[in-house]
């Protein structure tokens, strides 16, 4: 039973991570680039609803909309400043001008909101399903639910849609995709646009079961989503879920049965020997470079 | 490349001017004493409640007449509740600033770190609120307003066991804070003492804000009551996790627990019925309580929390040793931050015998104060006094 409670634990937090690791396999495949600010726009989101609903005191449902547009184009912002001029230029300055923006969205937000962590009152109703002296919140179940829905509906956008086409042309090979009449740039903004969008989604869910919203959240929350894609293999939408999934639960197992200390070790040695042993993760496609 | 002269000459003059205005202005009229606070972060709750009853004291003291005429003059920097932050500051104190003493930092984990710094130095340093035991340890110059951990760590076992007849607890923890894993430890030496069971022990990591996976270990094993040794930011989100996973038991905090009610957005039914150990109630009918409430109500506008009381005392007793130290020093004396003042104003806090906001303060001969602590109640939203223990 108690077995049962860890695993649903961890799939709460691992849905979380899977909506996140979303965002940067998506981005990783279309221009190659680990977006490490993409942590930085979870904490962006998790202020934004905070602000629209306790600052601007708009309803939930209106409030987490809002911060899903805002995100969104914050998203397109940030990747037609500072990536697009970069993007024939090499990955690693690509890849440090990503670790520049995440230091500058957190301490633009620490400037605006000081670095005191607020706290986030979740409009989920409080409470669960009891069964016997446990409960299921409502929050575990409407997390995994919400995210569940979403994965569904992307990997549709993705397989039916037409810019979900242009988006797996643009991630195969840019140049020829541009030859057969795709607007790149477009495609990447939309790219960049859906993957902040569903950050939001992940902000808004995270806020309502952890409460705490600080200018620093944004990093470990990446970090960890990034093994996740990357174990999952980066690049890959099925990837990036399972891969989250299971760094959740892993991560719940790990405190719940060995050691809590040793959490973020197991995570990052999960990181290590993927690395080592299949650099491709799960459904990762092998390099295909051109000479 | 040759400068001329005279660019050169005023070159030299720009260079010296700051150490002339250095000299010119302060060493007579005031007298300046260092501030290290978490006035920024996720203890700013506490740097801000000490800061501002310091100021308040200095504000009567000086309003009273100060030293002789002198007034005491404040220099106060934000350590965010880090170490590393809090290094910076004291060396900044000491080494530019010239201060004659510190008060602070406001948590254990950067005030052990300037503890071990100032040994050296042998600077005069009190700390209100640094629970941790090593605090004073280090050297014979660290002096603090508060009760030890392991006190306050066994008073709340002892209250569990005889006052709320509890059979048995569990205790989560943050293993990477000192202040933390001190009162665990004090936690289960005084349940093994007593004979209390502690059905469970779990740890987690700094940052974390995941706790349901411990908890969920720790309800399993049914315990009456939950000891969360940890300031109120974490233990909020404790409460709230174990209640959402059915934890139907007490809560039992520690004084970081103090603060927890004034966190914007904070939902009081979650940390209902709540008891914390504490260094003072608000309700007390104590006259020197009751006048530090109203002096603190009236410039602040809110009631103050125990931090507030405990930098309020650290900084009379401060304040009182240099006091002395100036009045036996006799006409002419003029303070400095010499090795031999220091030593002189260490001597004076040693020998401090005060009517304090937090009791009656002396000190035994490690510097710590010998006192009582006080069990506090959350009901309806407000802290209620309960009992000493």
């Amino acid at each position: 039973m108690t077995f049962l409670y860890q695993i649903l634990n961890g799939i709460q937090i691992g849905a979380i991570y899977a909506l996140v690791a979303l965002g940067y396999s998506m981005v990783y495949g279309i221009v190659k680039l680990i977006n490490f600010a993409h942590g930085d726009i979870i904490m962006l989101g998790s202020y934004a609803v905070w602000y629209f609903m306790t600052r601007l005191n708009m309803p939930w449902w209106l409030a987490t909309i809002a911060t899903i547009i805002f995100c969104s184009i914050v998203g397109i912002i940030i990747e037609k400043l500072a990536y697009k001029p970069l993007r024939n230029s090499a990955r690693i300055s690509l890849l440090i001008t990503a670790i520049g923006v995440s230091l500058f969205l957190q301490n633009t937000v620490q400037l605006i909101f000081t670095a005191n962590p607020k706290m986030f009152v979740t409009f989920i109703p409080s409470g669960g399903f009891s069964i016997g002296n446990r409960s299921i919140s409502y929050t575990t179940l409407i997390t995994i639910a919400i995210s569940a829905a979403i994965m569904v509906a992307l990997t549709l956008l993705v397989s039916k849609t037409k810019i979900g086409k242009a988006m797996r042309a643009v991630s195969e090979d840019n140049r020829t995709a541009q030859l057969m009449g795709i607007n790149v740039d477009n495609t990447i903004s939309f790219t960049f646009a859906l993957g902040s969008g569903l950050a939001a989604v992940a902000a808004v869910l995270y806020v309502c079961s952890y409460s705490q919203i600080a200018p620093t959240m944004g990093s470990m929350l990446g970090l960890k989503a990034f093994v996740a894609a990357v174990l999952g293999g980066i690049g890959s939408i099925p990837g990036a879920m399972l891969g989250g999934l299971l760094i959740g639960v892993a991560e719940s197992l790990t405190k719940g049965y060995i050691s809590s200390q040793l959490a973020d070790a197991v995570l990052f040695g999960i990181l290590i020997i993927v690395l080592l042993v299949k650099p491709t993760g799960f459904f990762g496609r092998g390099d295909r470079e051109k000479v | 490349m040759k400068i001329p002269r005279i660019i050169s000459i005023l070159l030299v003059l720009l260079l010296a001017l700051p150490s002339l205005v250095g000299c010119a202005g302060d060493s007579a009229e005031v007298i300046k004493i260092g501030v290290i606070a978490s006035l920024t972060g996720e203890v700013a709750v506490y740097g801000n409640a000490v800061a501002e009853a310091v100021k308040l004291y200095v504000e009567q003291f000086n309003e009273a007449g100060g030293i002789g005429g002198k007034k005491i003059k404040i220099i106060e920097y934000d350590d965010k509740g880090n170490a590393t932050e809090a290094v910076n500051a004291y060396n900044r104190l000491v080494s530019s600033d010239n201060v004659v003493a510190i008060i602070g930092p406001v948590i254990s984990t950067p005030t052990l770190s300037v503890a071990e710094l100032s040994a050296a130095d042998n600077v005069p340093m009190i700390t209100g609120t640094a629970t941790h035991p090593d605090v004073t340890k280090y050297g014979k110059n660290y002096f603090r307003a508060c009760f030890e951990d392991p006190f306050q760590g066994g008073a709340i076992t002892r209250f569990a066991a005889d006052y709320l007849k509890a059979k048995s607890g569990a205790i989560i923890y943050n293993t990477s804070d000192a202040y933390s894993t001190g009162l665990k430890d004090s936690i289960t030496a005084t349940a093994n003492e007593i004979g209390f069971t502690i059905t469970a022990t779990e740890g987690y990591a700094k940052g974390d804000v995941d706790f349901k996976a411990q908890l969920t270990n720790i309800i399993q094993t049914n315990p009456d009551v939950i000891f969360i040794p940890e300031y109120y930011q974490s233990a909020y989100l404790i409460c709230k996790q174990a209640r959402e996973l059915g934890f139907t038991g007490t809560f039992l905090g520690v004084d970081g627990t103090d603060g927890i009610l004034e966190m914007e957005g904070v939902d009081p039914s979650i940390v209902e019925g709540m008891y914390f150990a504490n260094h003072f109630a608000a309700d007390s009918t104590d006259p020197d309580v009751v006048k530090f409430v109203e002096d603190y109500n009236k410039k602040y506008g809110k009631n103050p929390n125990a931090l507030a009381a405990l930098g309020y005392d650290a900084a009379m007793i401060l304040i009182n040793a240099i006091k002395t130290v100036i009045e036996n020093g006799g006409e002419g004396f003029a303070l400095t931050n010499s090795a031999e003042h220091r030593q002189l104003i260490i001597d004076a806090l040693r020998a401090t015998e005060l009517d304090c906001v937090t009791g009656n303060i002396k000190f035994d001969e490690n510097n710590n104060p010998i006192k009582e602590c006080v069990i506090i109640q959350i009901r309806d939203g407000a802290n209620h006094f309960v009992a000493n223990y």
